[in-house]
């Protein structure tokens, strides 16, 4: 038994590749508290960010700069009282959080966070994510009919009817991904680590392929996405100055937090999926361009670099912080945590450390520049109005998606077409 | 009647020595101005100003229409009157007195703003000329007085405006109370929330408004606030009776 | 007091073969976006909204009854009370009307101060408005920028008279305090430092694709509608009829400066957005000019302790950031008005209300409540 335990450090493969159950639950619950760690994160980014873009603060009290404000906000969720509206179908009420969150994690099986850094290489990865993600409008529907309420149901209604139709144009975005995957092999394929590692394979993000289609396929996915997920500018359903907060009006204190554990996994699970398919996964920047074990080192430092980069900032703050005593324990506060974060970046320096860590490190930087794109976002646009967020949706990017597939097929297609279209010009004694 | 009932206080105090008033008036239509500035011209009288050098302030009514009031006569009177309204003599308002003869029971200027005192049975109609041939096409504000005294107790008061003449004119009529006026909600749309707050502040009726009711108050309260005889006590008193079982709180 | 059920009696047969019932919607007296205590009923078929009717009177305190148990002098400070967003105008509109019932005019420099304070006044209604308008259609970001610069103003109102926001600037007769030392520098140095950062609104909506398609087309007014429901102000303006009571019927010192009127062209939501806009320009125009052109001199007229202005009617308005606020007063020769009456701009125009939303979406009503600029207190007084 513990030789099935250990046999798996020695392999190079994911947990449910090499058939390791234990080490998959492992994983899974790795990732559950990654998310959830991620999410206080988001929490406390997204406040301080759109704070600083509102020329105003954000919170500072609650732990030096607001830090434990997360924590502080998920503690009173959990103690608030448990309202439960007096007509509401009961069953539904309960389970439609619960279908919302357990969907939202499930789709992190497949994300790859490196080679062997995922809880299992499913065949057709890409598909179940999109899948899993779709089930969460079933939750959505379930919050809003079973509060018994106008502005729920409505809210609800309009979610489920933005989020499937864009899903249309993310459908569309992702199969285009998946076409430029088969180019090298000749097979493509569905798996997530497989299509990070095609990219490898073609020395090319998917971004950058076939300019502009590459670029114009990840556009596609990047608004269908802000759409999905219910965000700024397409966060009509949750609105607070049309229908006080949509779909979730009726739900209070844990409930609700469960709906903002789900909106925000959900945020990070098709920004992984936008980081897999267009932006290279775990890969480092040019790893062709700058190869060479020097380059290898550099990039592999910078993990540790941007863990002392924090520190600093954070010392940074413990200098600048009031010199009266009442801000000594927060002054305090933030040292420990300065410190902390420069004790992460000298672990990372440690070469076994460095290797492994590289891949995850990467994916996780291009995760949370995505999750900076929602931030901005949000303290940038006004609100899209419903008729026009749906007509953004069909009339503008479906056309889009299937013109820069149909495109992306025949650009792919290109080698062979010519030679074909030459070889019938020669048969046919055109050419020479 | 034109002007309401003056409760004069018979001694009233003048200031002995009373500067005349800082740039009291100056009229922007250069009117003839009376030459006779009085020492005690200063508007700083109790109950009966001194006259003022020119009836129009601040000229605001800018009269492309015909007669200019004139000045009134400085009164060299220890009690000098107050501008009184002058009679108001145009086209429209010889026109109108031809047409209704005693039906326009006034027409006059007061401090160089024009109104029209007219019975409330042809109201509607001079009101409708007055948007169609006259271009009054902006109903300002429809308000009304209550004079308990009088037998006619409330004032119905129109302010019109017209975009072409650059000229505001007020239409007054006199009403019995629980007599009720034709609504003008036909003439200016306006009119609709206007005349229900003159029905929920007054009581008075507006035949032919498509929505006569309550606005500013809750629906079921009874009385009517603006009237004179409304104390405004009553409702404490009301409430501290019923709930806390005492005579008033005051 | 018992419901009312039959509210809406509205004529609009929306035939549809689906024959689906129509949905009433209450956005009720508690909500963020109507802005005070408004209560629009709303009658849609899905998301078009076929009528609304509105409910009022959470807000209202008797002030036209107050004032007939006040004296003149004592009712100053409620005017503030009405339109509390913009108290200055309130106070200018009541204390011109009761100075012209009296028949006296406040000395030059009191009307300059006057034409500053009430044109910092507009300028900071208009950010109130820009705020919450943008706040209501989803640009979190403005807000916070106009209340930014709106603080400066205030601080300005609290150092020349002691309050932020209910004023109580000015008095029947002119102003009772004089500027305070650097008034004038801080007035420029507000001008100079506002007009970038109307810029910066502008960069952030006026050309943002979403913040057009939200407002352009939304809520069409056309002029004779205006005018037939009485609307005034930027309301009025945008649906491009060139009327403003500074210029039409100056008061004050008005008619010594050099200002333009905006105007649009359609008369939709983006119209007045761009109307308004303009407006603070303009302002910033006006107080520029009055700063440089302040007289030395006295700052109240004279007037008796005791104040009893002969026996006659007066109305006069001026223009409110709203729209025409007028004060109608009736007096008796005593110290207490017999009767005063407000012409609340706001009032009038939310009138127009149901014309402008029928046919839109959900969304677009707030849109609509919001370009109308209303201030509950004024609407109820």
């Amino acid at each position: 038994m513990l030789d099935a335990i250990t046999n798996y450090l020695y392999s190079s493969a994911t947990p449910g590749e090499a058939g390791s159950m234990f080490w998959a639950t492992i994983y899974i619950l790795l990732i559950t508290i990654g998310v959830s760690l991620a999410v206080i994160c988001m929490n406390w980014l997204e406040r301080k960010i759109l704070a600083h873009m509102q020329v105003r603060l954000g919170p500072m009290r609650v732990g030096p700069h607001g830090l434990l404000q997360p924590f502080a906000d998920a503690l009173k969720l959990l103690i608030k009282e448990d309202i439960i509206p007096q007509d509401s179908d009961k069953l539904v009420f309960w389970s439609a959080p619960v279908v919302v969150t357990m969907t939202a994690f499930t789709t992190f099986l497949v994300v790859p966070f490196g080679r062997e850094h995922a809880v299992t290489d499913m065949n057709i990865g890409i598909l179940f994510m999109l899948g899993v993600s779709s089930l969460g409008v079933l939750g959505i529907i379930m919050a809003g009919w079973s509060s018994n309420s106008h502005y729920p149901l409505m809210g609800s209604l309009r979610s489920s009817a933005q989020m499937v139709s864009y899903e249309v144009a993310m459908g569309l975005a992702i199969v285009c991904a998946v076409l430029m995957t088969s180019l090298q092999t000749g097979t493509g394929t569905l798996s997530m680590i497989g299509i990070v590692e095609s990219q490898a394979q073609q020395h090319t993000w998917f971004i950058f392929k076939f300019f502009p289609l590459g670029f114009l396929a990840f556009a596609i996915f990047a608004i269908a996405m802000v759409a999905e997920t219910n965000r700024a500018p397409f966060d009509l359903p949750e609105a607070e100055s049309e229908l006080v907060a949509g779909f979730h009006t009726e739900y209070s204190g844990f409930r609700w937090s469960l709906f903002f554990l789900a909106e925000y996994a959900a945020m990070l699970a098709v920004s992984s999926i936008a980081v897999t398919l267009w932006l290279g996964g775990w890969l480092r920047p040019f790893p062709n361009w700058l190869s060479g074990a020097a380059w290898d080192t550099a990039f592999s430092l910078v993990p540790a670099l941007t863990m002392f980069v924090l520190a600093g900032l954070c010392l940074l703050g413990v200098v600048r912080m009031p010199k009266i005593p009442q801000m000594k324990a927060q002054t305090l506060g933030l040292l420990i945590f300065g410190l902390l974060l420069g004790f992460v970046g000298l672990v990372l320096l440690v070469p076994g450390v460095r290797e492994r860590v590289q891949d995850i490190f990467w994916f996780v930087a291009k995760v949370a520049f995505f999750m900076y794109l929602y931030i901005w976002y949000r303290g940038t646009f006004p609100r899209y109005r419903f008729d026009q967020l749906m007509k953004v949706g069909w009339k503008i990017l479906l056309p889009t998606g299937l013109g820069v597939l149909i495109a992306t097929a025949l650009w792919g297609l290109l080698p062979q077409l010519s030679s074909a279209v030459f070889g019938l010009l020669g048969v046919g004694g055109v050419l020479p | 009647m034109a002007v309401p009932e003056e409760t004069k206080d018979p001694n009233p105090v003048l200031p002995e020595s009373s500067a005349p008033a800082s740039p009291a008036a100056k009229p922007a239509d250069a009117l003839a101005t009376a030459d006779k500035p009085i020492a005690s011209a200063a508007p700083a009288a109790a109950a009966k100003p001194a006259t003022p050098e020119a009836a129009p302030t601040v000229a605001k009514a800018a009269a492309p229409a015909a007669a200019k009031p004139a000045a009134p006569a400085a009164k060299p009177a220890p009690k000098p009157e107050g501008p009184k309204p002058e009679p108001w003599d145009s086209e429209l308002v010889r026109s109108l007195k031809s047409q209704y003869g005693s039906g326009i029971r006034e027409a006059s200027t007061y401090v160089g703003q024009k109104y029209l005192v007219v019975d409330s049975s042809i109201v509607y109609e001079i009101l409708l000329r007055m948007r169609d041939d006259e271009l009054f096409d902006y109903c300002v504000d429809i308000t009304a007085v209550h004079y308990p005294k009088r037998e006619a107790q409330f004032d119905i008061v129109y302010i019109l405006y017209s975009f072409h003449h650059n000229q505001r004119v007020r239409i007054k009529t006199q009403i019995k109370d629980g007599a009720t006026l034709r609504s003008v909600v036909g003439i200016w749309e306006t009119a609709n929330w206007l005349e229900r707050e003159i029905y929920d502040m007054f009581g008075i009726g507006f035949s032919g408004h498509p929505d006569l009711k309550r606005i500013l108050l809750p629906d079921g309260w009874k009385g009517y606030p603006l009237r004179k005889d409304y104390p405004i006590l009553q409702q404490d008193t009301e409430w501290v009776k019923a709930n806390l079982g005492i005579e008033s709180g005051q | 007091m018992s419901e009312r059920t039959d509210y809406l009696d509205l004529d609009t047969k929306d035939e549809t073969f689906l024959d689906a019932t129509e949905l009433v919607l209450n956005m009720g007296p508690q909500h963020p976006s109507t802005h005070g205590v408004l209560r629009v009923i709303l009658k849609l078929d899905g998301e078009k909204v076929l009528g609304t009717e509105c409910v009022i009177g959470y807000l209202h305190r008797g002030v036209e009854k107050i004032a007939e148990n006040r004296t003149y002098a004592m009712f100053n400070p409620y005017v503030d009370r009405m339109d509390y967003v913009a108290a200055v105008s309130n106070g200018l509109g009541y204390c011109e009307a009761v100075e012209k019932l009296q028949n006296v005019e406040a000395p030059p420099r009191a009307q300059y101060i006057r034409v500053i304070l009430t044109e910092l006044c507009r300028i900071a209604s208009h950010q109130v408005w820009l705020g919450t308008h943008a706040l209501d259609i989803g640009a979190l970001t403005p807000l916070f920028y106009c209340f930014r610069d709106r603080e400066e103003i205030l601080k300005i109102f609290e150092k020349y008279c002691g309050a932020r926001l209910t004023t109580h600037a000015f008095r029947i007769g002119g102003c009772i305090y004089e500027t305070y030392d650097g008034f004038e520098q801080d007035c420029l140095k507000f001008c100079d430092a506002f007009l970038p950062k109307l810029d910066e609104y502008e960069e952030l909506l006026t050309t943002n694709r979403i913040w057009v398609r939200r407002t352009r087309g939304v809520g069409i007014l056309k002029p004779e509608d205006c005018i037939a429901l009485g609307v005034t102000g930027p309301v009025l303006r945008a649906s491009g009829v060139k009327w403003d009571l500074r210029k039409a019927q100056p008061y004050e010192c008005y008619n010594k400066f050099d200002f333009e009127i905006p105007t649009g062209l359609n008369g939709d939501t983006y119209d007045r957005y761009l109307v308004r806009i303009e407006e603070m320009r303009q302002a910033v125009r006006i107080i520029r000019q009055a700063v440089d052109g302040l007289p030395q001199g006295p700052i109240m007229a004279k007037i008796p302790k005791v104040l009893k202005p002969p026996v006659g009617e007066i109305y006069h308005s001026i223009e409110a950031p709203k729209g025409e606020l007028g004060y109608f007063i009736v007096s008796d020769g005593s110290t207490q008005p017999y009767r005063v009456r407000v012409r609340p701009p706001s009032f009038v125009n939310l009138q127009a209300l149901d014309k402008m939303v029928r046919g839109l979406l959900v969304a677009d009503v707030v849109a609509v409540i919001g370009t109308l600029d209303i201030v509950l207190g004024e609407v109820d007084r």
